[in-house]
C-alpha cells in the first residue's frame, strides 16, 4: 500500500471513532442537520485549507491567508456598502486583488530565494495593516444579494441545509482534488515537495509552479473571504485572526507531511471536519470552555506529526 | 593517440579544447574529448583532474570558457542540464535525481504524462511506464513509491528515463558508488543492452575494475589536462594507475629519503579497527614516523583517518597510546587523547572562517582544558604568536578572521591549533591539497620538522612523489582495505603502483 495513504486512514479512522463517541455521547449530533452546519461553519477555513494544502505539498507554508481574508472581508465591504458596487462585482475585484498578491509573494519567494516562511509572514502583515487602513472598524453590509445567497439552501434528508457556501466549499474540494492528482499542475507542485532540485533537472518550471501555488492560495484566501462575508454580513480587519494556523493544523491532521511532498486534498477535508467535530461537540455540551477545541486540535496534531515521523522514518523497501 | 572508434563513424558528442577557470584556477586547460555511438568511455581521474568539471560542460550544468561543443558535427551552447536533455544528452547521478515520493511512473513520465479529456490519464501512463521497463529487464509495480526501491532500481529507472527523453547521450556520474556487486551487475546488464542500441556513454567511475569490465575506451584527466584516450583492450590496470598519479618525473626516484631513518617507540598502535564497510586494520605510529597513505579516490584513506579520529565510530578494535589502550568513540576523547586531525576539506570541517586567526589556533587546546579554565587574554595572544611565528603564519595581524587568509596559512593555523595541545599523534587528510606551489614545499617542510622533533604523523595524499619522497612507510589501501605496507628500500613508485592497482580479479 502506498505509504501516504496511511495517515489519511489513520484520520479518516480517527473521525469516524471521534464522531461515533460524540453520538453516544450526544445522540442528536447524528443528524443531516448538524451536518450541514458542520459544512457552512467551516467552509471558509475548508476553502482556505486547500490552498494551504498545495502550498504545504511543495514544500512550502503560507501565514497570510488569515490577514487575506481579513482583507477580503474589508475590501467586500468597502466596494458594496461605500462604493455601491453589485456584491458580484465586488468578489471579482477581491478575488483578483488575493491573487494578485499571493501571486507576488511567490514570484518573491523564488526569485528573491527567500523562504516562504519570511515572504507569506510579511505579507500577513500587509494584508492585516492594508485592511486597518481601509476600515479600522467593522462595516457592515445590507444588501439585497447578501438575503438572497442566505436564505439559499438545499434540503437535505433529515431537514438538514446544505447552504450555498457549503457548496462552495464543497466544490472547492472536488475541483482541488482533480487539480492536485490528475493534472500536471499538480505532479508538479508533489514534485517541488519532493525535491526541488530534481524537480528542476527534470524539467518541472519551478518559477511558473511556485507562483502558481501562490496565487491559487492567495485565491482560495479570497474566496474564503468572500464565503466569510457573506458568513457573517460584515467586513473587519481582525476577522479569521489565526485562521491560517487552523488551515496548517487541518492539512497536517489531513495527512499531509508537513516539510511537503506527501498528502492528499481529501485529507484537509476530514482535517478541516474533525476541527468542526470538535467544536460541535463542545457547543452541544454546554459546559466545557470553547479553548477545549485548541487543546484537542493540539493534541491531535502533535500525534499526527509523531505518526508521520513512524510511517516516513525507514519504510519497507521492495527490491 | 589512437581515434579509431569502435563503430568507426564520426562522434556523437565532441567537446574540443574545453578551458573553464575558477577564479585564478585552470578546472580544465583545454581538454578535448568524443564520445562514439555503441561505446562506452570511461572518464578516470583524481579528485581535482577535473573529471566533474568536464561533465557539467558535457551536460550544460557549466558553460565553458574556452573550446567548442558539438553534436554530431555541429557546435551547440547549452544553457543548462535541461536544454542538454532536449539535444539528447541524458545524465544519471550517482545521488538518483529523480522524486522520491512519486511514483515510479509519475516519475518516468512527469512534464510529458498522457492527458485525456485536460487530465492525466493515469493508466495508460502506468501501461506505459510498465511497457518501458520491461525493456530493462524490470518488472515492478510502477504505481509503487520510487523510495519503496532499491539504489539499484532507482538508478534504472532513472536510465530509462534519461535515455526516452534523451536517446544519444548516456552521461553515467558514478551510478554504482552505492550499489553492490549484484546490483552493479544488474546495472551493467542494462548498460550493455543501451550500448547495443547505439547510444555513446559516458562512464564516471573510480573503480578500476568496473572501468575494465564496462569500457571500451578510456580518457584520464590529470590536473584539468588530458593524460591520454586510449582503448582499455591495450591498457592494464598498472598503466592506468600510473597515467591517473603519475608525475613523470618521479617514476626514476629509488626508494625514500627516510628510509632507514632512524624512528622510536611505539606511539599509537590501532588493532583490529574496523567498521561496516571498512575491513579491520592495524596499525603502528612510531615517534618520529610518517605513515602516508597511498590509493585512489573512494579508497577509503578519508575513512581510516575518520575512525582514527573517532569521528565515525569504530566497531571493534582497541587503540593504545605509549602501550596503554584509550577508548576513542569521539573525537573529544579523540582530542583528550593527544590526537589531532587536519580534515580533507579545511573550508568546511577545518576552520572557524569568521574567528580570528588567534581564535582558531586555541580553539583546541581550550576544548581540551575544559571551558571553566579559560585562557586568559594574554596566554591567548602568546600562544597565537608563539606558533604563527613558529609556522610561520603570515597574517597583517592575529584578530582577522581566518577566512581571509590564503589556503596555505589555513591550514598552518589549523596545524598550529593541533600544535598546542601538545599531541601525540597527528592525522593530516591532503595537507597539501589547494594551496600553491610555494606554500605546498612549506608545508611539506613543516610536516617534516615535526617528524623529527618526535611527532609522529599519519598522513593522506595524492601525490605519489610527495608520498614517496617524505615517508618512512607507506600503507596501501584499495576498495576500503589495507592490502599493502611498504617499508625502507621497498617504497618505490612502481611498488606503490602494482599494490594500487593489485590484481585484475576483483571484478564485481
Amino acid at each position: 500500500m502506498n505509504r501516504s495513504l496511511r495517515p489519511l486512514l489513520a484520520t479518516t479512522l480517527i473521525f469516524l471513532l471521534a464522531y461515533l463517541l460524540a453520538v453516544t455521547q450526544q445522540p442528536a449530533m447524528l443528524s443531516t442537520r448538524v451536518l450541514g452546519n458542520f459544512l457552512t461553519d467551516n467552509a471558509f477555513l475548508g476553502i482556505a485549507a486547500v490552498g494551504m494544502t498545495f502550498v504545504i505539498l511543495s514544500g512550502g507554508i503560507d501565514l497570510s491567508v488569515g490577514a487575506v481574508i481579513g482583507f477580503t472581508t474589508v475590501l467586500i465591504a468597502v466596494l458594496i456598502m461605500w462604493l455601491d458596487l453589485h456584491p458580484l462585482l465586488a468578489f471579482a475585484i477581491a478575488l483578483g486583488v488575493a491573487t494578485g498578491f499571493g501571486a507576488v509573494m511567490g514570484a518573491a519567494i523564488h526569485y528573491l530565494r527567500v523562504p516562504s516562511f519570511i515572504v507569506t509572514l510579511a505579507g500577513m502583515f500587509l494584508a492585516r495593516g492594508g485592511a486597518s487602513v481601509l476600515s479600522p472598524d467593522s462595516i457592515g453590509i445590507d444588501h439585497a444579494f447578501y438575503k438572497v445567497i442566505q436564505k439559499s439552501y438545499v434540503l437535505l434528508p433529515g431537514g438538514g441545509r446544505l447552504t450555498v457556501v457549503g457548496m462552495i466549499m464543497l466544490a472547492v474540494f472536488a475541483v482541488a482534488i482533480l487539480l492536485a492528482h490528475r493534472t500536471r499542475f499538480g505532479s508538479n507542485v508533489y514534485a517541488l515537495g519532493g525535491s526541488e532540485t530534481s524537480a528542476a533537472l527534470m524539467g518541472v518550471p519551478v518559477a511558473r509552479t511556485t507562483i502558481g501555488i501562490y496565487a491559487l492560495s492567495g485565491f482560495l484566501a479570497g474566496l474564503s473571504g468572500v464565503v466569510f462575508s457573506l458568513y457573517t454580513s460584515a467586513g473587519y480587519s481582525l476577522n479569521a485572526l489565526g485562521v491560517e494556523l487552523d488551515a496548517i493544523a487541518a492539512v497536517v491532521i489531513g495527512g499531509t507531511l508537513l516539510t511537503g511532498g506527501y498528502g492528499f486534498v481529501a485529507g484537509t477535508f476530514i482535517g478541516v471536519m474533525l476541527q468542526g467535530l470538535v467544536q460541535t461537540y463542545i457547543v452541544f455540551d454546554g459546559t466545557l470552555s470553547s479553548w477545549w477545541t485548541k487543546i484537542v486540535v493540539g493534541a491531535l496534531l502533535f500525534m499526527f506529526i509523531l505518526l508521520q515521523r513512524l510511517v516516513f522514518r525507514a519504510g519497507p523497501r521492495r527490491t | 593517440m589512437t581515434e579509431t572508434g569502435v563503430a568507426g563513424a564520426a562522434p556523437v558528442l565532441e567537446a574540443r579544447g574545453i578551458v573553464k577557470i575558477f577564479g585564478q584556477h585552470r578546472a580544465l586547460d583545454g581538454v578535448d574529448f568524443a564520445a562514439h555511438g555503441g561505446e562506452v568511455h570511461a572518464l578516470l581521474g583524481e579528485n581535482g583532474a577535473g573529471k566533474s568539471t568536464l561533465i557539467k560542460i558535457l551536460t550544460g550544468a557549466y558553460q565553458p570558457d574556452g573550446g567548442e561543443l558539438l553534436l554530431e558535427g555541429a557546435p551547440i551552447h547549452l544553457r543548462d542540464p535541461l536544454q542538454g536533455q532536449g539535444f539528447g544528452i541524458g545524465t544519471v547521478y550517482q545521488e538518483v535525481n529523480l522524486l522520491p515520493n512519486r511514483s515510479v511512473a509519475e516519475n518516468l513520465f512527469l512534464g510529458r504524462q498522457p492527458t485525456r479529456f485536460g487530465l492525466i490519464d493515469r493508466r495508460s501512463s502506468e501501461a506505459q511506464a510498465a511497457g518501458l521497463l520491461a525493456r530493462y529487464g524490470l518488472e515492478i509495480d510502477v504505481r509503487a513509491e520510487l523510495s519503496e526501491y532499491s539504489v539499484a532500481v532507482q538508478q534504472i529507472v532513472a536510465i530509462a528515463r534519461a535515455v526516452e527523453l534523451s536517446g544519444k547521450v548516456l552521461v553515467l556520474d558514478e551510478p554504482t558508488a552505492s550499489l553492490d556487486r549484484n546490483e552493479v551487475l544488474r546495472l551493467f546488464e542494462v548498460v550493455r543492452g543501451l550500448k547495443a542500441r547505439g547510444l555513446a556513454i559516458i562512464f564516471i567511475t573510480h573503480f578500476l575494475d568496473q572501468v575494465f569490465d564496462l569500457a571500451d575506451r578510456v580518457t584520464i584527466l590529470r590536473n584539468g589536462r588530458k593524460v591520454a584516450t586510449q582503448p582499455l583492450a591495450a591498457l592494464n590496470a598498472t598503466d592506468v594507475v600510473r597515467m591517473m598519479l603519475g608525475k613523470d618525473v618521479a617514476f626514476d626516484h629509488q626508494g625514500s629519503a627516510l628510509a632507514g631513518a632512524a624512528k622510536g617507540a611505539v606511539r599509537v598502535e590501532f588493532r583490529g579497527m574496523g567498521r561496516k564497510g571498512m575491513a579491520p586494520f592495524d596499525l603502528a605510529v612510531h615517534e618520529g614516523e610518517v605513515v602516508r597513505v597511498a590509493g585512489l579516490l573512494g579508497s577509503g584513506r578519508t575513512e581510516v583517518a575518520r575512525l582514527m579520529f573517532g569521528v565515525d565510530a569504530a566497531e571493534g578494535g582497541e587503540v593504545l597510546v605509549d602501550g596503554r589502550p584509550v577508548a576513542i568513540r569521539n573525537p573529544a576523547e579523540a582530542v583528550a587523547a593527544g590526537f589531532g586531525f587536519c580534515p580533507e576539506d579545511r573550508k568546511i570541517d577545518g576552520i572557524f572562517g569568521d574567528l580570528s586567526v588567534r581564535e582558531n589556533i586555541i580553539i583546541a587546546l581550550q576544548a581540551k582544558l575544559g571551558w571553566f579554565k579559560a585562557l586568559n587574554r594574554d596566554d591567548q595572544v602568546e600562544l597565537a604568536g608563539r606558533y604563527a611565528e613558529a609556522l610561520d603564519i603570515r597574517a597583517a595581524d592575529h584578530d582577522m578572521p581566518v577566512k581571509l587568509l590564503s589556503g596555505g596559512n589555513q591550514q598552518k593555523v589549523i596545524l598550529a591549533r593541533w600544535l598546542a595541545i601538545d599531541p601525540t599523534f597527528l592525522i593530516l587528510d591532503e595537507p597539501t591539497r589547494g594551496i600553491d606551489v610555494g606554500a605546498h614545499a612549506e608545508i611539506v617542510r613543516t610536516i617534516n620538522r615535526l617528524r623529527e622533533e618526535g611527532l609522529a604523523l599519519f598522513v593522506i595524499s595524492s601525490e605519489l612523489d610527495e608520498v614517496v619522497a617524505y615517508s618512512n612507510r607507506i600503507v596501501v589501501m584499495r576498495d576500503r582495505e589495507m592490502v599493502a605496507e611498504l617499508d625502507g628500500q621497498d617504497i618505490a613508485p612502481d611498488a606503490i603502483v602494482q599494490a594500487i592497482a593489485g590484481t585484475q580479479g576483483t571484478r564485481p
